[in-house]
């Protein structure tokens, strides 16, 4: 079946041993993502200065695709400026509509490990869950 | 004898591969209840109640010759007791909306289980909001028991409803509704019991289970989606107000007003599910052909190897009772360090379909702090390989999930 390797070791790896699922007591941007269906839970955590994504952080609950998605996106945005961050997540939105190009899924690094979930669409809302907290994040913060 | 080969009579089991293990969701629908349906619609469609030419006579025949094969399905006294509604949801809001509201008052209590679905809690929230009447929460042991302290004190002279699942849909148990409805009358209260859980798998019998109102899905016991029922002890029924108004439940309507239909009619309103009703009768023909004798040891068997098969696998734990007797087909369980969305996706590309999540019953899990769980639930129709490959399925997931065994 399609979706038998779907849960790859990058995939398991962020999930298991995910590197800023933790507190952030510094983030000047805090927000809460939820997805009322399945109880996916985060709480995206952000230090933001002069337009740069200093440090960044998320606690929370959910399924192994919400929590490995949200963390992949931590380690690709930290250091990034905002309209990087944006890029990013409107290329992995791409992705995950299956509408984005072998060259833009290179540039999602770890994330296109998440490219699978174009034919799973059950679980859209889990993968883009972290990235669809940081666009609100980051509006709300302008 | 040779046995009778069950799934042959089902034809998504005949061109499906897939192991369905989802039965407390929606059960599969055999070929006479699918044809049932559709010979309606071939040979009789008309508006059931409304002409006075054959075909429209014969649609009313249709439909009211499936209301007797429900009352007798639930020994009910009259077939007037005997609503069609779209599903369980719908008689319980009929029961909360039309009785509930014109009977509670501040300070009375409403008492339900915490493992009720959803669906018998919603509307008796609404209830409680709109009257002023209070919720009182009857809370089991973690295996569904009720305790006698629990009942005592849960059911009381303020008690004016009680309404409980008959089999919660996440543990499986069968509560003690007579002992309940006993208690619950003594103190004039109603009960209401929700039948979704149980009407498909065991005989019920609504004066012995002490039942004022009684719901059940017709999908889940092999009918059509689209048609449930409720059933109301006529003197109820007869004092309530209709629930929905419109066409085919009046005597007769002026400008002022109008007057509404005999029961049970006056509780449906708008053209009916008709066909839907075929497919019920034909549901409850089919299950009496094979007996709830045989229905219920197959699926005690397949309950107890699914439960002896995951009580042996490392870092599984299953809800509710350890006793298969208890659970009604239905096993759901949890898989430490593993959330229940990636436990389904799991078995779904081994070709297995279960439930994952909250069951519609979040007040029990929160209460159970398991929040959220996969659950397998058995029909008879299923077979002990189906067993047996669901079980292997659930002990490869953590290895799947990277956790190396």
């Amino acid at each position: 079946m399609e979706n038998r390797s779907f849960y790859n070791e990058i995939l398991t790896e962020h999930n298991i041993r995910p590197e800023y699922k933790h507190d952030l007591p510094d983030a000047n941007i805090v927000l809460e993502g939820v997805n009322p269906n399945c109880g996916d839970d985060i709480w995206l955590k952000l230090k933001v200065e002069d337009g740069v994504i200093q440090d960044g952080a998320f606690i929370g609950d959910g399924c192994a695709i919400s929590q490995a998605s949200a963390d992949i996106m931590l380690g690709m945005i930290i250091g990034k400026k905002e309209e990087e961050a944006k890029r990013l997540g409107e290329l992995f939105l791409k992705m995950i509509q299956g509408d984005a190009t072998e060259d833009e899924i290179g540039e999602l690094e770890e994330a296109s490990a998440l490219k699978d979930i174009s034919h799973m669409p059950a679980r859209v809302k889990c993968a883009v869950l972290g990235w669809h907290t940081l666009d609100e994040a980051l509006k709300k913060h302008q | 004898m040779t046995e009778h080969d069950y799934r042959q009579d089902f034809p998504l089991l005949q061109q499906n591969q897939t192991i369905y293990i989802d039965n407390a969701a929606t059960a599969q629908k055999p070929r006479s209840v699918i044809e049932a349906e559709s010979r309606f619609y071939e040979e009789s469609n008309a508006n059931p109640l409304r002409g006075f030419y054959p075909l429209s006579l014969r649609a009313t025949e249709i439909y009211e010759n499936a209301r007797k094969i429900v009352q007798n399905f639930i020994q009910a006294d009259s077939e007037k007791e005997i609503i069609f509604t779209r599903n369980t949801t719908e008689s319980l809001n009929l029961v909360a909306y039309s009785y509930a509201l014109n009977h509670l008052h501040p300070g009375d209590e409403i008492a339900v289980t915490i493992m009720e679905h959803h669906s018998n809690l919603l509307p008796w929230q609404m209830a409680a909001h709109v009257t002023g009447a209070t919720l009182r929460y009857l809370e089991c042991e973690p295996d569904g028991t009720l305790t006698e302290q629990t009942l005592e004190e849960g059911i009381n002279e303020k008690t004016k409803l009680l309404a409980v699942g008959h089999v919660s849909n996440v543990l499986g148990c069968v509560n003690p509704v007579r002992k309940m409805a006993d208690r619950a009358h003594s103190f004039g209260a109603v009960v209401v019991v929700d039948a979704a859980q149980s009407a498909p798998h065991r005989k019920i019998c609504v004066t012995e289970l002490g039942a004022d109102f009684l719901a059940f899905s017709g999908h889940k016991l092999m009918a059509p989606m689209g048609i449930g029922v409720l059933y109301g002890r006529e003197e109820l029924l007869e004092e309530m107000p209709p629930f929905l108004t419109g066409g085919e439940m009046i005597q007769s309507v002026t400008r002022e007003g109008a007057t509404y239909a005999e029961l049970p009619h006056k509780f449906e309103a708008g053209t009916v599910n008709a066909a839907g009703a075929a497919g019920l009768a034909a549901a409850i023909q089919y299950i009496e052909t094979i007996g709830f004798e045989t229905i219920e040891a197959k699926e005690l068997a397949l309950t107890g190897r699914a439960m002896e098969g995951l009580s042996k696998l490392p870092h599984v734990h299953i809800i509710g009772s350890e006793r298969p007797e208890n659970h009604t087909g239905i096993v759901a369980f949890t898989i430490d360090q593993v959330h229940p969305h990636d436990v389904s996706e799991i078995l779904a590309a081994d070709g297995i379909d279960v439930r994952a999540g909250h069951h519609c019953a979040q007040p029990l899990l929160t209460y159970l702090k398991v929040y959220n769980t996969t659950r397998a639930s058995f029909m008879f129709y299923n077979t002990e390989e189906e067993v047996d490959a669901f079980v292997r399925s659930v002990a490869d997931v953590r290895r799947k999930m990277g956790y190396g065994e």
